[in-house]
């Protein structure tokens, strides 16, 4: 019996640890069965992988009063106004910046700036707020109990707080009552191979100043414009290495 | 001592036994049937009726009926966190295509709340007393540009699961 036992005992964990066999899989195998289905039936059913970083690049020259990218990821994820602009929820916003000296007048967009290092996810007390594989950073509402840390802890205040009951939400961004809510660039679409809504409509309807795509790709157009042309990071002495950058600011 | 004379008592009489072995069981077994009887097992109140859910489309669900009564609540948060954090978005298993598939529509023509009461998810949750917060935060209708999804079950997903033994 002890004999058996410990046989038993070897061989499994033999084939659990041989290489190839990961546990992961074997878990995965496991709630199939438990499920009565095949796990990975869909077309893309395989998580993501750091294989792409997704970023941004914005001309601040090319904004000027435009805010089509601000009206798109309003309606995009059903930012309805309460007419109450200091608790409304923000995902994107204009910043006008006016040199003291000079009297230049820049604008700009700003938005969750998606850093390798995000101050949001070091103080997240949960976990609700982290780093997908991908480079996106996202709040796992879920998770979230609202306390309201990454709010405070965003360097470029991109986070914000829903105060009222919600109805109405659009089915690709779920967001509610209690919870931190944030930029996703766009992760819904960008998991279809579709540019996030406020790029799509500065091509559109703005000035063309966004231009999205894989940082980690090198033949982007998002990596070569970055190669040739002098960009910056907003606070870039904070070292989070953002995936927003900005030329002319 | 020896016992010289005088009455010898015998110590297993038959009222005794009758006592030990028959009346105390039985009268213990009365009680406890009783007691069960009292507690009431298993009788449903007449005021209470059974949940009479809307049909969703299709011909069936994405897994069995018995199944998903039983473990939708589980698979729904391993679903939600491969989901948001892995990104994997499957058209089966997404609680958009729930909503689809099992959202009602009223006299006018529009999608009426999957929650409300009535309806598909809240019957149920109604009958056992649980509280439903998914709808918190997410959507109860179809988005109406997108409603003809609905109708269109992809051919690469079967309207039955495939068995588990060919895991």
């Amino acid at each position: 019996m002890r004999r058996l036992f410990l046989a038993a005992t070897a061989a499994a964990g033999f084939a659990a640890l041989s290489p190839g066999v990961r546990l992961i899989e074997l878990a995965r195998a496991g709630l199939g069965t438990k499920l009565g289905v095949k796990l990975d039936d869909a077309v893309d059913a395989s998580p993501v992988t750091a294989k792409s970083r997704w970023g941004m690049l914005i001309d601040a020259a090319k904004c000027a009063d435009c805010d089509a990218c601000v009206t798109a990821c309003n309606e995009e994820h059903g930012l309805t106004k309460t007419g109450r602009p200091q608790t409304d929820a923000q995902w994107i916003r204009k910043v006008t910046l006016e040199d003291n000296h000079t009297g230049n007048i820049t604008s700009l967009p700003m938005l969750c700036q998606h850093c390798e290092n995000p101050p949001c996810v070091d103080v997240c007390p949960t976990g609700a707020s982290f780093k997908r594989e991908d480079g996106i950073v996202l709040v796992d509402k879920h998770t979230c109990i609202g306390c309201r840390y990454c709010v405070l802890a965003c360097p470029y205040q991109a986070r914000s707080f829903v105060h009222e009951n919600l109805r109405e939400q659009k089915p690709w961004s779920p967001r509610g009552k209690g919870t931190v809510e944030g930029c996703t660039l766009c992760v819904h679409r960008v998991d279809k191979k579709e540019t996030p809504a406020c790029v799509a409509a500065c091509h559109r309807d703005g000035n063309g100043a966004m231009v999205f795509g894989d940082l980690n790709d090198s033949q982007s157009e998002l990596a070569t414009n970055l190669k040739s042309a002098h960009s910056e990071q907003v606070r870039a002495d904070l070292n989070l290495n953002t995936g927003v950058r900005y030329k002319n600011i | 001592m020896k016992i010289v004379s005088g009455k010898t008592f015998r110590a297993v009489t038959l009222p005794s036994v009758a006592l030990r072995i028959v009346a105390l069981p039985l009268v213990a077994l009365l009680g406890f049937a009783l007691l069960l009887l009292l507690l009431g097992g298993g009788v449903v109140n007449a005021d209470v009726s059974l949940p009479n859910l809307p049909r969703g489309k299709g011909t069936s669900c994405v897994a069995p009926t018995e199944m998903m009564r039983k473990n939708h609540m589980d698979y729904l948060l391993h679903q939600r966190d491969l989901t948001v954090r892995n990104g994997v978005r499957t058209e089966r298993y997404s609680l958009v295509g729930c909503v689809q598939c099992h959202v009602q529509k009223n006299d006018h023509g529009n999608f009426i709340a999957v929650d409300a009461p009535g309806q598909f998810c809240q019957s149920c949750h109604d009958f056992a007393s649980v509280k439903l917060d998914c709808f918190e935060c997410h959507a109860t209708k179809p988005d109406a540009n997108t409603e003809h999804m609905s109708e269109h079950i992809p051919a690469h997903m079967p309207a039955q699961p495939t068995a588990g033994s060919e895991q």
